[in-house]
């Protein structure tokens, strides 16, 4: 018993201490990183309109993306900047994008929230709350149709689950799931806020999951600050819904550290207790504790880890400012096909 | 050439592309077992199957917006509106999301998606059942907005929008779909968008109109005959992008121009096309542009009250004589 025991011990250890799980506290150290450059810049004056971050949710960007295949796809709402970075999207460019700058990803005609990079599977960035869902739901239905076991990942807000076309989107794909027709993993990324507005004063029943189930879709809740349960959970999905082409959907408990965008300095609907208790439960520090007991990864490799995100958002920072503005003749290009 | 009726000449239209393409489908409330309410897709699941026609709930942002999702990863889904009154539903896929996309993922995507249905007024259909869109749609850039007025125009500009590359707003007009007229056997005719078509010729005035109220400004224009007035008819089949120019020539010719629309004249279609003709031929015309449309109010169900809220010809016929300074 006792030797068995110890065998599966060391199989967890193994597979927790893949160097995988170094690359993904890597990205995840790089995207919080990143968006706290952002929030800089913002105050500066160097991204204009809306900045929404992801600081405190990472988890659930960088171990649900891990898990999927490089032709997969992934819908988002506006606050994106991690899925992108978590999906590949060079840095320099997403910065540029923020930038208002021609090398941006959407050629700085999309902003912060309609970050865009089919190159590498992310299909938007998108800032009306709900209205990505059902575009999301067709792409699978699209991705089956021409035959493939290509899936979409859709990322949405506790906030995004009120309002109508959420609803219809959720009810086709369950339709269109009983005949295999609609490969999908929806995420609901439970951040206990919509805007301003908590879960409880939102939702009519605050079991979120539940709402999912109605529509004939399996939903699993997961704490979306354990990279390692997020990747779980996520793993068997996906494979699950390339098998079978039935959508499932994963609510991922998580908080946001910052505000609900850069303007949201006085934060009147939370107190300053509660976001320090979260931040005890940063995703960042779980992960990096998790490596440091069971596979000896030590501070000066954090540092390093540290160091290097720093001298790549240096980088895509020097990359922005540097780049052009779009030229004047942009304006007109895109509206349609030429 | 064969006669068909305008109900046919779109169905023609999806059956040909739906078997040149396999990427073509079409989805709708009510399309499939039960046939479509108009009839429109008539035996299209017996042959194609339910995953290329698919019936959906009845759930116009759901239809619009998985149609957006489907387009961009290259199949180029029709959305049938059982009527156009309830795309007002999709607004926010149609309009956020379909005419959007392309332009703020800095031309990633195409979005080659129909979005058709019969709008206007009907027999009795009240308030909510009865209106027109095209300028409500023409406003956004991002789409196409089409309105054909004859079964050959409904055919060969359905099958281009169904070719194209961005989203295209094809409506029609519930009171054509019985009409008859020549349509071409061709499989690949198709009518390009934005080619206007003087669809009569005369010397006295312009007539510019498109879609059912074209009809409409023909017959009118008959009658004017009769009286030694002779109108120059254009269709403008597109409403955006909005060709002008033969507007433009024949205002040259006529001096004198009215629009013909079948919505509100406040901000409709009509507003535009004649500030547009009164910007170009300013100097030229002898008459300010006159503006007939339906009247200001929702839809009433009284048939006699409907027949005063829409326009016909003899609308049309007293906006010509007042362009004309020829009333009493």
């Amino acid at each position: 018993m006792a030797k068995q025991k110890s065998e599966s011990s060391a199989a967890v250890a193994d597979a927790v201490c893949a160097p995988e799980w170094t690359d993904i506290l890597r990205q995840m150290i790089l995207i919080r990183r990143f968006e706290e450059a952002t929030e800089r810049e913002f105050r500066r004056g160097k991204i204009g309109g809306y900045l929404h971050v992801y600081i405190g949710q990472e988890a659930v960007a960088s171990g649900i993306i891990s898990a999927l295949r490089k032709d997969d796809m992934v819908y988002s709402g506006y606050r994106d900047h991690a899925h992108a970075l978590a999906l590949g999207s060079d840095p320099s460019r997403v910065m540029a994008e923020l930038f208002g700058k021609a090398t941006g990803v959407s050629k700085g005609k999309g902003g912060s929230m309609h970050l865009f990079d089919v190159e590498h599977g992310f299909y938007g960035g998108y800032g009306i709350v709900g209205g990505h869902v059902t575009l999301a739901a067709g792409s699978a239905y699209g991705l089956r149709y021409q035959g493939t076991d290509r899936i979409v990942l859709c990322y949405f807000g506790d906030g995004a689950m009120n309002i109508g076309s959420f609803h219809e989107a959720m009810n086709m794909a369950g339709l269109w799931g009983r005949d295999g027709m609609c490969p999908i993993v929806f995420i609901i990324e439970n951040n206990g806020y919509a805007m301003g507005t908590s879960v409880e004063r939102h939702s009519a029943l605050t079991d979120l999951s539940a709402r999912v189930r109605a529509y004939n879709i399996p939903s699993e809740k997961v704490d979306g600050q354990d990279v390692f349960a997020v990747r779980g959970v996520a793993d068997r999905l996906v494979r699950q819904v390339r098998e079978t082409g039935k959508p499932a959907c994963i609510e991922a408990v998580t908080y946001r550290f910052s505000g609900h965008g850069a303007a949201d300095v006085l934060q009147p609907y939370r107190s300053k207790d509660e976001v320090e208790e979260h931040r005890h439960r940063d995703p960042i520090v779980i992960l990096r504790k998790r490596l440091g007991e069971m596979c000896g990864l030590s501070d000066d490799d954090v540092k390093k880890f540290d160091d290097e995100a720093a001298e790549r958002v240096a980088k895509a920072l020097q990359f922005a400012e540097e780049s052009p503005p779009p030229e004047p003749e942009e304006l007109y290009r895109d509206v349609v096909a030429e | 050439m064969a006669e068909k009726s305008y109900r046919d000449a779109i169905r023609d239209a999806m059956m040909e592309e739906m078997d040149r393409d396999p990427n073509v489908l079409i989805m709708g409330e009510d399309i499939g077992v039960y046939e479509g309410t108009f009839r429109i897709t008539a035996g299209m699941l017996k042959k194609y199957g339910p995953k290329r026609v698919v019936d959906t709930p009845i759930a116009e942002a759901g239809m619009a917006g998985t149609a957006v999702g489907m387009a961009v990863v290259g199949l180029r889904p029709i959305v049938e509106m059982m009527t156009m009154n309830f795309s007002i539903v999709a607004a926010d896929q149609i309009l956020n999301h379909a005419a959007k996309i392309r332009y703020f993922s800095g031309g990633q995507v195409d979005v080659p998606m129909v979005i058709r249905g019969p709008q206007g007024a009907g027999v009795q259909l009240s308030a909510q059942h009865s209106q027109s869109f095209e300028s409500f749609y023409g406003h956004f850039p991002g789409l196409y907005v089409v309105a054909p007025a004859t079964p050959a125009d409904a055919k060969g500009m359905l099958k281009t929008a169904v070719r194209g590359r961005d989203p295209v707003i094809f409506l029609e007009s519930a009171a054509l779909y019985g009409m008859k007229g020549e349509v071409p056997d061709d499989v690949d005719f198709t009518v390009p968008f934005g080619q206007a078509r003087i669809a009569r010729e005369g010397n006295d005035v312009t007539i510019v109109s498109y879609s059912r109220m074209l009809q409409v400004s023909l017959t009118a224009a008959e009658r004017l005959s009769k009286e030694g007035i002779e109108a120059e008819v254009i269709d403008l089949r597109t409403l955006r992008p909005l060709d002008l120019e033969p507007a433009y020539t024949s205002v040259s010719r006529t001096h004198r121009c009215v629009v013909v629309q079948e919505q509100w004249k406040p901000f409709g279609a009509a507003a535009e096309i004649a500030a547009s003709i009164t910007e170009h031929n300013f100097d030229e015309l002898d008459a300010p542009v006159e503006r007939v449309t339906g009247e200001d109010v929702p839809m009433p169900y009284a048939r006699n009250l409907e027949v005063l809220a829409t326009p016909h010809e003899e609308q049309v016929i007293a906006g010509v004589k007042k362009v004309l300074y020829a009333n009493g």
